[in-house]
């Protein structure tokens, strides 16, 4: 299988979702330039994190325009699974491919850590390798990764269980202090309706390798090899 | 010319007439504009040059030395190493946030402008007293600055150190440095070549930013300098992302000549030094410089500082090649001038030729000074300290406390955490060992890297200081795996117009090259920063030190704090009743006062080897420097800097003084902590090299123990450590 990576101006972990899916998992990636039209084929699209075009004006807001997303658009449209990180869950959410908005971290600062995640639903393209309730130890990195949504919106996500991601405690309690960032229901990451699209704050490209300090994150990408490789992803319908 | 204009320029009378020597006549504004940026500290290094002559710069492992934009060390594989440190310290008192922020930004261009990829940064900073009014602002400014940029460019910020001090209440001081990644075959240099050849600018646009700021960097502040705001620059850490990748891209054409970022001293600097290595000429015409502003003056377009914008000498050939990468990236890019036989700066306006000089009286012309030295006269009353006279504390687990809690020792893991410094998934270890640690993708090599110097001590003794601030990098760099390969440093002291300065800078230098010499580690990059004083008030002599370690291998990869139950603590080297310039000293007792730490380089150098022969054979389960705040501090650390504390039961029976023996700070001394059955061979190592060592006792329990004399549970020392540097910022 193919993943395909998009860089935009400013994109700066298209390198390290690169060389996790080429090194770390052996598969085929190819980068995918932003006035491309050309989705070369690939099989599942990562937005990846950075600050593209600086986060001028909002983060993701100038980078949705960008002709590749026309064409990611589209993929999504017709069931192709698209994973943004960090930046790239901002665009998603900017482009109106997944609700909400990311906004300031509630302390106004750039948080770079380890936090916990506990896995909400494992029936995505992308958590199929976890288990339900799972807790995972994963890095966040971002200035703007407090999720904001309407309270008709939250129920909607809550009652369509769209809530893939939430940040947790060690023992895997959601609560306030275990909030690394305002995000509201403490979530860490969301997926649209069919559950082709995800967006997540936390980078698990950043823990992939024991080296690196976690391999909490190899999950997803096994999650969407395998369901690519056993056939694709027929979404919820 | 006018007299104060002559000043405002930073032109002494004497270097005045020495300019109108050289032109046979008085210069007109843009001339004398050029000659003092040229001529200025910053670029010309006129009061430093004798003494940096002496550094040692060479060594087998050195592919580019000083006086490039970035020192280049060979590393195995067909890569090189390329890095240094620059200071940007008067900006980021009058800015904070853009002063730190385009600190980062230059210090990047003059790595990737060498052919390498930027893979880590490392800030050292040093703020005035934790009660000061200004302190609060600027560390918040400065790391937020730091933090937005190096975010943005991806490039992660893995280390560094912060120390506070009343000497930097009115300069504080912010160096960074940055570390690549080159082929070792393709490294570009910033020099002009061959006739004919295009001069391209590339990057931002041309405003009437930071125009003045080298010579602002060689001014000395009075009262009311942040009048000076104008003169800081703005960055774009955008930009400077696409220029990193767009150049990166255009140098694998082949096509570049030459290439230097427009730093200090902006196009007039950039265009002079790369004629100048180059023994060629330039000439540009700056109807073509594009530009921001309407109506600027060549002066303005010659002198501004406007970041992130880049010179480059293309082959005439393929000229559109490498524009069309620029473009692709988004980036300007316009045919400024062209490289020319004879070695003269030509300025023209379209057809007009506004101004022409030479090259070399720009460069080699530059004023050499051989500035007189005293030795200082605070250093008749400083070493006269009797411990003899110092009361023992009775509580020494809340002297302990009291110093895991100044900002000096505390956990910096509220600035690291708004640093990103985990993109680029190389970062082995964070911050908060002894070093960071970076891999090297598609090698089994890593490196380590650390910046360090302990101000007090060069203060109190500056050749001892400057011995130290290498010896103690070095150290850092050894404890985490790596061979100490090189150092660049980044020298900041007051005005050398005043004799006791070039006094602390010559033993400083002095004390560098000695260390330098016996630990194999030549200067291979730096920056001095003079001036930084304010109302006559200087800082303590800094010299930074940036050390680049080379971990053979990742298995050798140490980090500091313990691992297991039931391991043995062991003590490297010997502690000596020294407790002059010690942070117990300043924190408990309010004194700077002694002599700092006595240091035999060759114990030094034995330590090291040692050190790394034990973490090569893989009985080193955790090791750390013992430094500030000395044994007891550095126990500390090594039983709460990880995420999950593990206590310490110390048995032992100092034959000191219990103060020097818990917090002096004797040189060379490393805690490490191994499986009991390897004791043996630990030892076997230490004795072949003549090393003393004591046995201090275990990893074991929930409690911190050293004999009778500390006894605390972990959480309260982790929370002292943890929360130090919040609470007073």
């Amino acid at each position: 299988m193919k993943f395909g990576i998009v860089v935009l101006p400013g994109s700066n972990c298209d390198h390290d979702c690169y060389y996790v899916v080429k090194h770390v998992f052996g598969k085929e990636a190819t980068f995918l330039w932003h006035r491309d039209r050309d989705l070369k084929g690939v099989d599942c699209i990562i937005l990846p994190g950075g600050f593209s075009y600086g986060d001028y004006l909002r983060p993701g807001a100038i980078g949705r325009f960008s002709p590749i997303m026309e064409e990611v658009v589209a993929f999504a449209k017709k069931g192709g699974p698209v994973i943004g990180i960090c930046n790239g869950f901002q665009i998603l959410t900017e482009a109106g491919l997944l609700p909400g908005a990311l906004m300031r971290n509630r302390d106004l600062r750039f948080i770079c850590d380890y936090v916990w995640v506990r896995v909400e639903r494992k029936d995505t393209p992308f958590t199929s390798r976890y288990r339900e309730g799972e807790i995972l130890r994963i890095p966040i990195a971002h200035n703007d990764g407090n999720y904001v949504v309407d309270e008709d919106i939250l129920k909607q996500l809550e009652d369509n269980n769209q809530i893939v991601f939430r940040y947790c405690n060690r023992e895997g309690v959601v609560d306030d202090t275990s909030n690394p960032n305002g995000s509201m229901a403490n979530i860490a990451g969301v997926c649209n309706r069919d559950g082709n699209v995800l967006g997540m704050m936390p980078h698990p490209e950043r823990c992939c390798e024991a080296i690196l300090g976690g391999e909490d994150g190899k999950g997803i990408f096994q999650s969407i090899i395998e369901t690519i490789e056993g056939g694709g992803w027929n979404g919820n319908r | 010319m006018r007299e104060e204009v002559i000043k405002e320029h930073g032109l002494t009378l004497e270097e005045y007439r020495r300019i109108v020597e050289i032109l046979g006549r008085e210069p007109d504004l843009l001339e004398l504009g050029i000659f003092s940026v040229m001529w200025s500290e910053h670029c010309s290094y006129k009061s430093s040059r004798v003494h940096l002559r002496e550094l040692p710069t060479e060594g087998p492992q050195v592919i580019q030395g000083p006086g490039e934009n970035a020192g280049v060390v060979d590393i195995g594989d067909g890569l090189a190493v390329v890095f240094k440190m620059e200071s940007h310290n008067h900006p980021s008192y009058i800015e904070p946030f853009q002063g730190a922020a385009t600190g980062v930004g230059g210090i990047l261009r003059d790595i990737f402008t060498m052919g390498a990829r930027p893979v880590a940064i490392l800030d050292a900073l040093r703020f005035g007293e934790a009660g000061h009014p200004k302190t609060g602002y600027l560390v918040k400014g400065v790391v937020s600055g730091i933090a937005w940029y190096g975010n943005c460019v991806g490039v992660p910020t893995v280390g560094g150190d912060l120390y506070l001090n009343p000497s930097y209440n009115g300069n504080c001081l912010v160096n960074v440095m940055c570390v690549g990644i080159a082929r070792k075959d393709r490294i570009f240099r910033g020099r002009a070549g061959g006739e004919g050849n295009p001069v391209l600018y590339v990057g931002s646009k041309t405003g009437r930013d930071g125009i003045h700021g080298a010579t602002m960097a060689s001014d000395v502040f009075g009262e009311g300098g942040e009048e000076r705001r104008p003169t800081v620059q703005v960055g774009d850490p955008f930009t400077e992302k696409l220029l990193l990748e767009a150049c990166l891209e255009a140098f694998k054409t082949g096509a570049v000549v030459g290439i230097q970022d427009m730093g200090a001293a902006g196009l007039t600097s950039s265009s002079v030094e790369m004629a100048g290595r180059g023994g060629v000429g330039i000439e540009l015409d700056l109807d073509r410089v594009p530009r921001r502003e309407e109506g600027m003056t060549p002066y303005e377009v010659m002198l501004s500082e406007s970041q992130e914008r880049m010179l480059l000498v293309v082959d005439r050939e393929r000229v559109e090649e490498v524009e069309r990468i620029f473009r692709k990236w988004g980036l300007e890019v316009s045919i400024i001038g062209r490289v020319i036989g004879e070695p003269l700066l030509r300025i023209k306006e379209g057809d007009k030729e506004v101004a022409t000089l030479s090259i070399s009286a720009l460069t080699e012309g530059a004023p050499r000074y051989e500035r007189p030295l005293k030795r200082p006269s605070y250093l008749e009353e400083t070493p006269f300290f009797k411990i003899e006279d110092l009361p023992l504390p009775s509580d020494m687990n809340g002297v302990l406390l009291k110093l895991l809690s100044s900002p000096t020792i505390a956990s910096k893991r509220w600035i690291y955490r708004q640093y990103d410094h985990m993109v680029r998934i190389s970062t082995v270890v964070r911050p908060g060992s002894d070093s960071a640690v970076v891999r090297i993708k598609g090698t089994r090599k890593a490196l380590a890297l650390s910046v360090d110097c302990n101000s007090r001590y060069c203060y109190l003794d500056p050749r001892v200081g400057g011995m130290i601030a290498v010896a103690e990098a070095a150290r850092n760099v050894a404890v985490s795996g790596g061979r100490p390969l090189a150092i660049t440093d980044c020298l900041n002291f007051g005005s050398p117009e005043n004799p006791e300065i070039m006094w602390q800078f010559r033993e400083s230098i002095i004390g560098i090259k000695e260390a330098c010499l016996e630990l194999s580690t030549p200067v291979v990059s730096g920056n001095v920063s003079f001036y930084n004083e304010t109302s006559g008030k200087a800082i303590h002599p800094t010299p930074m030190v940036g050390m680049v370690g080379l971990v053979e291998d990742l298995s050798h990869i140490t980090t500091q704090w313990f691992k297991e139950e039931g391991d043995i603590i062991v003590l490297i080297g010997e502690t000596l009743e020294e407790i002059g310039g010690s942070e117990y000293l300043a924190v408990i007792h309010g004194m700077e006062k002694g002599v700092p730490p006595r240091i035999n380089l060759k114990r030094e150098r034995a330590v090291i080897e040692a050190c790394l022969e034990a973490i090569r054979g893989g009985i080193i389960k955790s090791a750390h420097d013992c430094s500030d705040g000395g044994l007891a501090v550095a126990l500390a650390e090594s039983s709460i800097s990880s995420e999950d504390p593990l206590g310490v039961e110390i048995d032992v029976d100092p034959s000191i003084r219990v103060d020097a023996f818990l917090f002096g700070e004797s040189q060379s001394r490393i805690v490490v902590s191994i499986d009991e059955k390897d004791l043996p061979t630990l030892e076997g190592i230490l004795e072949r090299r003549g090393l003393p060592h004591t046995i201090l006792g275990r990893v074991r329990g929930r409690r911190f123990r050293i004999g009778n004399l500390i006894d605390l549970p972990l959480d309260l020392l982790k929370e002292a450590w943890e929360r130090g540097l919040e609470r007073v910022i």
